[in-house]
């Protein structure tokens, strides 16, 4: 009896761990009038730990498939990944049904190089990273050109001349975010990026999943004055707009500028408190790809870079009221000026200190 | 008002107590299960499932306080699971707790889609209001009093609480018996499975209000991942502490300063980096316990199955 028990018992909680798995069916599946246009090719992507509902990345990257499954007859078949060590058996298993299969986020670079190089007859696509497979194609962004422009907005708006910087994990990705920030902090107010050149107000978190630590980072830097604050943190921002949204109710300014997304629409009860985020846009990379394929341009070994010009990063649709269309229109002077190459960003740290930036009026 | 700042110690201080919470909350449950002999590794999924709850709850009733009595019964639900594999059925107890840690990250996960149809994370819910303005207006320490949270005054009063039960009852004498010898227990009359099923049952409650401290505390809003370990933290806390209320407590607020302490560091701009600073807290506790802390001693019977009759 006890051992039927025991057995019941753990049956369950061996369902519940599958359980998490379960997916709400594919909308527009039971239409009966399909205007789509015909394609036998069939696309799968696998996530990495943030997994679908990360409200940034890899929902954006979904958001792109989402996008050609409406115009093709394709659907998407999409793998979560828990853990790097399922990494590669996501993609193998996705590999056996699909011609071409994405996998999100840099840390599948090692995964994708190894299954990419035993299947040379299917197609692959790694975002945030270059796997030199020649059937691989490696889709990158410039986020030092979006976060740029975000360094502007602050610049501008801050009051007290104290900006700060909330990073995930201290690696050459985010640094890209960091360093084209304070590249245009310096751009418009040289004074409020000096302690954020000598990294003063810039703090990482050592994850992206620690909310409460995000809440601490942004809390410690706004009591030491700072009142703009831009992360590339994912989950651990969360925690910023929360430490901010709690300082207005108390009656101080300050602000908080998203990423990746338009949080302001994604995180809809901190809207107040952001002035506007910096849009990654992994759909339009994934939506891209997959439409090559269909019509047969896929371009395999082929590393993308997708920056201002190429409309991959930008400013949300979303902005907060209180920045002013001076503002804007300085930002966008900016963005003009990057896409024409009269500004180069730097992408690294260390390398803002030497930067200048022609001025702009 | 103003955007006057907080002196840098008040500042951390504060953040070392509202870091310090859940951890409080979390290691006092540990006390209680492994006081009566029953290891409960399952802290941090129970965390997780106190978490969850109490925005489901909030978010249901719109009231927090009712989040919290969720976040609470959840806990006790998911112990009540631990408890029954590890005393009824006797299966190894940090088996049985891995697995509720497994089941509680997929469970909720699956239950934030269910309920709450989003992924990854809710949308915010009412939290507990605190009264800063209020604590402000208090002379000299109403600064300090300011930047704390309802949370942290419930964890510092259950730490006394917990020390009463366990010390000063004759309910907490059973409880410390049953962990250290529940054969001599038994033969006095002491219902050996009872205490360790209300033990585990009350680390649950308690482990359940430690994440709701996460959640609807400085927070309001649950994230997957967000508890991102900290019942593990806790339990080395109850261990570091002597499996103790107060020491688990100092144990935690040691672990919590370290980490408010490296976020203060980082703006040095000193040349470290920075996950330097982030093992910092570890590093700390190896320090403590190899300098200062004496030798722990576990209760004797903590982790074995008791089997009533048996030689």
């Amino acid at each position: 009896m006890k051992k039927i028990l025991a057995l019941l018992v753990s049956v369950v909680l061996f369902a519940g761990l599958f359980a998490g798995c379960a997916k709400p069916n594919q909308p527009g599946g039971g239409a009966t009038t399909d205007n789509r246009k015909q394609t036998d090719k069939k696309i799968g992507l696998a996530t990495d730990e943030g997994g679908r509902g990360d409200k940034s990345f890899n929902d954006a990257a979904i958001a792109g498939l989402d996008k050609i499954s409406k115009e093709y007859t394709v659907t998407p078949q999409i793998l979560e990944s828990k853990a790097a060590d399922q990494y590669e058996p996501n993609l193998k298993a996705l590999t056996q049904s699909n011609d071409l299969v994405f996998g999100v986020g840099f840390k599948m670079h090692d995964a994708m190089d190894a299954v990419a190089k035993a299947n040379p007859n299917k197609k692959y696509a790694i975002i945030d990273s270059v796997v030199e497979q020649p059937n691989v194609m490696s889709i990158n962004f410039k986020e030092e050109e979006g976060s740029f422009l975000m360094g502007v907005i602050a610049g501008k708006m801050t009051k007290t001349n104290k900006i700060g910087f909330i990073g995930g994990v201290d690696m050459e990705l985010i640094q890209k975010f960091e360093a084209g920030f304070i590249a245009g902090v310096k751009a418009v107010n040289p004074a409020a990026a000096e302690d954020l050149i000598n990294r003063k107000n810039v703090r990482y978190a050592g994850n992206f999943i620690d909310v409460n630590k995000g809440y601490e980072l942004a809390k410690q830097l706004y009591n030491s004055g700072v009142d703009v604050i831009y992360h590339a943190a994912g989950g651990v921002g969360i925690g910023l707009f929360n430490a901010a949204k709690e300082l207005k109710n108390g009656g101080k300014t300050v602000w908080a500028i998203g990423v990746d997304s338009d949080q302001a629409l994604t995180v809809p009860d901190k809207a107040d408190i952001i002035l506007a985020s910096m849009m990654k846009r992994v759909d339009v990379a994934t939506y891209t790809a997959s439409k090559d394929l269909i019509e047969n341009n896929f371009q395999g070994g082929k590393v993308v870079v997708l920056g201002l010009k190429e409309d991959g990063v930008g400013i949300s649709n979303t902005i907060n009221p209180a920045v002013t269309k001076d503002v804007l229109d300085l930002a966008d002077k900016y963005k003009k000026a990057i896409v024409d190459g009269t500004i180069k960003v730097p992408t690294k740290p260390g390398d803002v200190k030497a930067f200048q930036a022609p001025e702009i009026k | 008002m103003d955007n006057a700042s907080l002196p840098v110690v008040v500042a951390l201080m504060a953040a070392t107590l509202r870091q310090a919470t859940p951890l409080i909350l979390a290691s006092l449950g540990g006390v209680f299960s492994e006081r009566s002999g029953v290891v409960n590794i399952g802290l941090d999924g129970i965390m997780t499932c106190g978490a969850f709850f109490g925005v489901y709850g909030s978010y249901k009733t719109g009231s927090p306080a009712m989040g919290i009595l969720f976040a609470i019964i959840a806990g006790m639900i998911v112990s009540s699971i631990h408890a029954f594999l590890s005393i009824h059925l006797k299966a190894d107890q940090v088996v049985s707790g891995v697995a509720i840690n497994l089941f509680s990250g997929a469970l909720t996960s699956y239950l934030l889609l269910v309920l709450f149809n989003r992924q990854g994370q809710t949308d915010g819910v009412n939290a507990l209001t605190y009264p800063k303005a209020f604590m402000r207006g208090i002379p000299v320490i109403g600064g300090f009093l300011s930047e704390l949270n309802w949370y942290v005054f419930m964890a510092i009063i259950l730490v006394f609480v917990t020390y009463f039960i366990l010390y000063k009852t004759s309910l907490g004498l059973r409880i410390r018996a049953v962990g250290e010898h529940p054969k001599a227990a038994d033969t006095l009359g002491v219902n050996v499975y009872a205490i360790r099923y209300l033990c585990v049952i009350l680390s649950g409650a308690l482990g359940g209000l430690a994440g709701a401290s996460l959640s609807l505390g400085t927070t309001n809003l649950f994230r997957e991942g967000m508890v991102s370990g900290r019942g593990f933290i806790a339990l080395a806390a109850m261990i570091f502490g002597g499996w103790r209320p107060f020491g688990a407590m100092w144990a935690s607020i040691l672990f919590a300063f370290a980490d408010a302490f490296q976020i203060v560091a980082q703006g040095f701009g000193w040349a470290i980096p920075y996950q330097f600073y982030s093992a910092l807290p570890y590093i700390l506790t190896m320090i403590a316990l190899a300098g200062f802390v004496g030798k722990t001693t576990a209760p004797a019977a903590d982790g074995v199955p008791y089997t009533k009759g048996e030689r």
